[in-house]
């Protein structure tokens, strides 16, 4: 799932920052805006099967690229 | 008496939330009280307004009858999509019939707060679909929907952030900074409106009706400035109430003409209706397009989405050539923008330094002000429509 994750990122974002700092502030940093945000939704049902309705989650439950990947386990694992 | 304004009003207020500081205070739930505190405010505000209070009235059921209705089938039924559209469509009804009887110079279901009272319905049916909410009780919608100080004009809450704040016991600690803040909120916002506001306005008087170009201009900035001090004053004022009640209500201006460029005012500009429209409306149009392969790249689906957005949110402020106007010129902005951004090797070289974003923000400033010229009618009054 990881690894993943950190394609769709790396396509949406076209930065490689987002796997070698994972901590990173995709929103604060402009890496994603609402475009952005729209296509990593639809990717992450496309590739991963988990649905995320984009009113959901609040943006800074899922900020930064790790903060994503727990979530997406979290959610993974329920 | 009327919302936020005048000496009835505020005096009431001020006798009302008395008792909610001691009960907040105390560390009890505040929920029953806020309740009826609504009832109250609601009875005085449209107590000599009969038609309008008839027509919240008849809206209200309705609106009950269609959310309860919509969260049942949709427990029992699963995503059916006519019906959540079906749902849709009817709870946005009631707005649509108001805004084209204004238009037809009639008056239905023209009550104060129809506009902002629709969002409120139509993110739960969108969310009840989506399977984010699947139920809530009668008492919790009408606590959401009709709470006092967000009823007139927002800022725009989410329901499951609204109730779960609503649901809360505030020790006495947290409820006095939550109380601390709420009054500081209200002078701020005091002072902001009856203040710098009129101030402004006064402004506007004194250029209002000149065509020569500095008196356009001297108008459009005293109406930019009028309008931002008068709105995010009454937003500070119906925040800070919230609080004192222990709601949260978010914010809905963050210093919006610092904004560097066009998609960063609308992150800081009414928020709570960029942001509605953002989840409700952009994000989803985005994502459909994604999967139905509508438009050949990205930026083109960003346009498209950009429009439409910024098209429906003109409407919704009302079916008035200006206003309509005024939607499409943020849609086209946000669009240019965002291909100024992606494309634009000068963008990408010289963004961060200082005189670029100096001059992006003075360029924004004026976009934004020419905005507000379009939206108080007077472009097309300038250009003689």
């Amino acid at each position: 799932m990881k690894e993943t994750v950190f394609k769709i990122l790396e396509t949406i974002c076209e930065d490689n920052i987002v796997r070698t700092n994972p901590d990173i502030d995709l929103f604060e940093t402009d890496l994603m805006d609402s475009l952005g945000f729209a296509e990593l939704l639809a990717d992450i049902e496309d590739e991963l099967g988990v649905i995320i309705a984009p009113s959901e989650v609040d943006r800074h439950v899922i900020s930064t690229p790790n903060k994503l990947i727990a979530y997406l386990e979290e959610r993974a694992s329920l | 008496m009327t919302f936020y304004e005048g000496y009835p009003f505020f005096s009431t207020l001020a006798v009302i939330l008395l008792p909610a500081i001691l009960i907040g205070m105390a560390g009890k739930p505040l929920k029953w009280y806020s309740t009826a505190a609504t009832y109250l405010f609601i009875g005085l505000v449209f107590f000599n307004k009969p038609t309008q209070a008839l027509y919240l009235a008849a809206y209200y059921v309705i609106q009950v009858a269609i959310v309860m209705g919509y969260l049942h089938l949709r427990r029992i039924k699963g995503r059916i999509v006519w019906m959540y559209r079906l749902a849709l469509a009817l709870s946005i009804l009631p707005l649509i019939v108001s805004k084209l009887a204004l238009f037809l110079d009639m008056d239905l279901f023209g009550f104060l707060g129809i506009s902002y009272l629709t969002f409120r319905c139509v993110q739960i049916i969108i969310e009840a679909y989506d399977g984010v909410i699947e139920s809530i009780s009668v008492l919790e919608f009408t606590a959401f929907l009709l709470f006092f100080p967000s009823l007139s004009s927002g800022p725009i809450d989410r329901s499951r952030r609204f109730l779960s704040d609503w649901n809360t016991v505030y020790t006495r600690e947290e409820y006095m900074e939550l109380a601390g803040t709420g009054i500081y909120k209200i002078l701020l916002g005091l002072i902001y409106k009856l203040v710098i506001a009129s101030f402004f306005y006064q402004g506007m008087g004194m250029v209002n009706g000149a065509k020569d170009w500095y008196y356009v201009i001297a108008y459009a900035y005293c109406y930019g400035f009028y309008l931002f001090f008068d709105f995010a004053g009454y937003s500070l004022m119906a925040i800070g109430t919230s609080y004192i009640l222990g709601i949260r209500t978010p914010e809905n201006f963050r210093r919006p003409f610092l904004s560097i460029d066009i998609k960063e005012f609308w992150d800081r500009w009414h928020i709570t209706l960029s942001h509605w429209f953002r989840d409700f409306l952009f994000s989803r149009f985005m994502i459909q397009s994604i999967r139905k392969k509508r438009f050949q790249n990205r930026l083109n689906a960003a346009s498209a989405g950009f429009l439409v957005n910024m098209f429906v949110m003109g409407l919704w402020h009302g079916l008035t050539p200006s206003y309509i106007l005024y939607g499409l010129y943020h849609g086209a902005l946000l669009a240019v923008t965002e291909r100024w951004q992606k494309k634009s090797a000068f963008y990408k070289t010289h963004k961060s330094k200082r005189w670029y974003r100096f001059a992006s923000w003075f360029i924004t400033l004026q976009l934004v002000m020419l905005g507000f010229y379009i939206f108080d009618g007077k472009l097309l009054w300038l250009l003689g429509f």
